[in-house]
């Protein structure tokens, strides 16, 4: 027993001294929220957002895109800071710093993509009230060091990303039949002679895809099928 | 009846247990108890057995809505020929039109539906569950009658796939499935569920049929052009098999003779419906407020949303006190939500559903009561013993 305890943080030191940029560890977290541990479908965080903007493709990943780099430089940033924030006030601390990064986030969206930043309107704003953010801050970047916390907030952000594009696709598609606005389905016309591609056959849009019940159903339909695949991840009573 | 017996026990033979077909045994179980009384004894709980089993009552049921549905079949047929040619109808004609419009609907949404109860009866290894009997046969009947086959097809699917298979299955559903699938439908393709040109068989097509409902023209601010007795006789444009009260009610008695259905449903829903109608009426500020309170008991799908939907034993409320609050509330509900919104001409769908959710909480509530008071009960027996 003694021999152990002395032993362990002279070992915990040195492999975290030696261990190389992309170990088995480090991938882990990268690949981990893509899967069993993503955000969205397994811990439930940042729904909200899931359903409102995914009507269409391109705002769902320019808002992926948003939360990446959010979402991977405060988790640096924390990190970096974690030993000098004092734990009675590191909320509002890590908040300050989110709060930061999105309002630069929405400058350059402003700035560069002036059309999307207005349909994604005041969701920018709103990564700041992200669970997901405030989760991994508190449970990851407090307590690793920024690599790590880095790796943790691109996983994260691209788990969130995966399933965000995942439900935008099924929603613009049956929704109103485009994929980045391109007319996938072929065109509607006012009457079935004027139009092309499945709308000749008397194909209609699905109007409930708009609506965000739905996008909650397909998240639904997502985690249905993640856990069907992998057993593990049902919850024992 | 040893002939069948033999040959259906013949035929069940490669699905036993061990042999080729063992994985299919549901769907072949299913044939069985159809025809038969299943013959297995209860392994634990309680021991008591009725000879009605689910199956029995689902038929109960369908007896019930068969009234409703021959006229409805026939009402589509009459609504067409009556409009387009003026006059009376033979019973024939405008049946075998209707049949023509309805029967492929009714075999559509009953092939969606049980291929799939069938293929997660057979994944998940248990008997295929009867619900299904009566939720093929109600959505036919709530749909308007040009409703394109696919999209009844769809509606189904996600009835029965979100609407029940995702919560486990027949007897766990939170919302009714026949109007999940409705629900779905009428937001999915409004333009095929709603408007003036849907109600009626080709009233889009011709330009001399109006297919407008009662509650879309008072909607739009139109005179109602029929009698009372149209209304309560059936005689009207609306979905297929909810236009005749007479014989939605004939269905009501057979549900509550047998048993089947909760005639406290029932009856809490007209009154709550009357007391909203007669509330509007005293308002009356548009057209769909000063409609007559009992008129509104008689159009549209009130009659059938509340003795066949709002009574399925499932989704309603399960407590005796529960069933009342439960119905007034549906009624309520109903008609507000038609007189409110002119979006929704039609709230007896979203009315029902709406109290689907509530049900669980009703329940909650009259059994914490029930609690409650015989625990004062039993504190105030304590005290008069110690006294």
């Amino acid at each position: 027993m003694s021999k152990k305890e002395k032993k362990s943080p002279i070992v915990l030191f040195v492999s975290e001294e030696k261990e190389p940029l992309f170990s088995k560890k480090n991938r882990k977290l990268m690949s981990d929220p893509l899967g069993d541990d993503n955000p969205i479908t397994v811990q439930v965080l940042g729904i909200c957002s899931a359903l409102a903007i995914t009507v269409q493709l391109k705002p769902a990943l320019v808002m992926s895109l948003a939360v990446l780099a959010v979402l991977a430089c405060s988790n640096v940033i924390v990190s970096l800071l974690r030993n000098l924030i004092p734990s009675r006030i590191r909320i509002i601390v890590q908040l300050v710093i989110v709060a930061s990064l999105v309002i630069l986030v929405d400058q350059v969206l402003k700035a560069y993509a002036y059309d999307v930043s207005k349909q994604l309107s005041v969701f920018v704003g709103l990564i700041i009230t992200n669970c997901i953010l405030m989760g991994r801050l508190e449970a990851f970047a407090l307590g690793n060091g920024p690599w790590k916390s880095f790796l943790d907030g691109i996983g994260n952000a691209a788990g969130y990303g995966l399933i965000l594009i995942m439900v935008a696709f099924f929603r613009e598609l049956l929704g109103s039949g485009k994929l980045f606005g391109y007319e996938v389905l072929g065109h509607k016309g006012v009457t079935l002679a004027e139009s092309t591609g499945l709308y000749a056959m008397g194909y209609e849009n699905n109007g409930f895809m708009l609506f965000p019940p739905m996008a909650l159903v397909t998240v639904g339909i997502i985690i249905w099928v993640q856990r069907s695949k992998n057993r593990k991840l049902i919850e024992k009573e | 009846m040893k002939f069948l017996r033999n040959k259906i026990d013949q035929l069940k033979k490669p699905f036993g247990k061990g042999e080729k077909w063992e994985k299919l045994a549901p769907a072949i179980n299913a044939l069985d108890t159809f025809l038969y009384v299943p013959n297995h004894t209860t392994k634990k709980g309680a021991h008591i057995r009725d000879a009605v089993d689910l199956k029995r009552t689902m038929i109960t049921v369908v007896i019930a809505l068969i009234p409703a549905l021959i006229f409805g079949i026939y009402n589509t047929g009459y609504q067409y020929l009556h409009q387009l040619n003026g006059g009376d109808v033979a019973f024939m004609d405008a049946f075998m039109h209707g049949l023509w419009k309805v029967l492929p609907i009714i075999v559509v949404s009953y092939g969606v539906g049980l291929a799939i109860e069938f293929i997660f009866a057979i994944y998940r290894g248990h008997e295929v569950n009867e619900g299904f009997l009566v939720t093929g046969l109600l959505v036919p009947m709530i749909m308007p009658v040009d409703i394109p086959l696919w999209m009844v097809g769809l509606s189904v699917a996600f009835a029965v796939l979100i609407g029940k298979e995702a919560f486990g299955g027949t007897g766990m559903n939170i919302l009714n499935p026949a109007l999940v699938a409705r629900a779905f439908a009428f937001f999915a393709y409004p333009t095929y569920m709603s408007g003036n040109k849907v109600w009626v068989s080709e009233a889009s097509k011709v330009d001399a049929i109006s297919g407008e409902t009662i509650l879309g023209s008072l909607a739009a601010g139109h005179d109602v052009h029929f009698s009372m007795f149209d209304m309560f006789s059936g005689a009207i444009p609306g979905s297929i098999g909810e236009t005749s009260t007479l014989l939605i009610l004939v269905g009501a008695a057979i549900l509550i003779l047998t048993g089947v259905g909760s005639w406290r449903i029932m009856f809490g829903a007209v009154i709550g419906g009357a007391v909203m109608g007669l509330l509007f009426n005293l308002w009356g500020a548009n057209a769909l407020m000063s409609f007559p309170w009992y008129e509104h008991l008689i159009v549209g799908g009130f009659a059938f949303g509340v003795v066949f939907m709002a009574t399925d034993p499932v989704s309603a409320a399960q407590t005796t006190k529960g069933k009342w609050i439960y119905g007034i509330l549906v009624g309520f509900f109903c008609i507000m939500i038609r007189v409110f919104n002119p979006a929704y001409p039609e709230g007896v769908m979203l009315g029902i559903l709406l109290m689907n959710v509530f049900a669980p909480t009703i329940d909650h509530y009259v059994i914490e009561a029930n609690i409650k008071r015989r625990k004062k009960r039993l504190a105030a027996s304590k005290q008069l013993k110690t006294a």
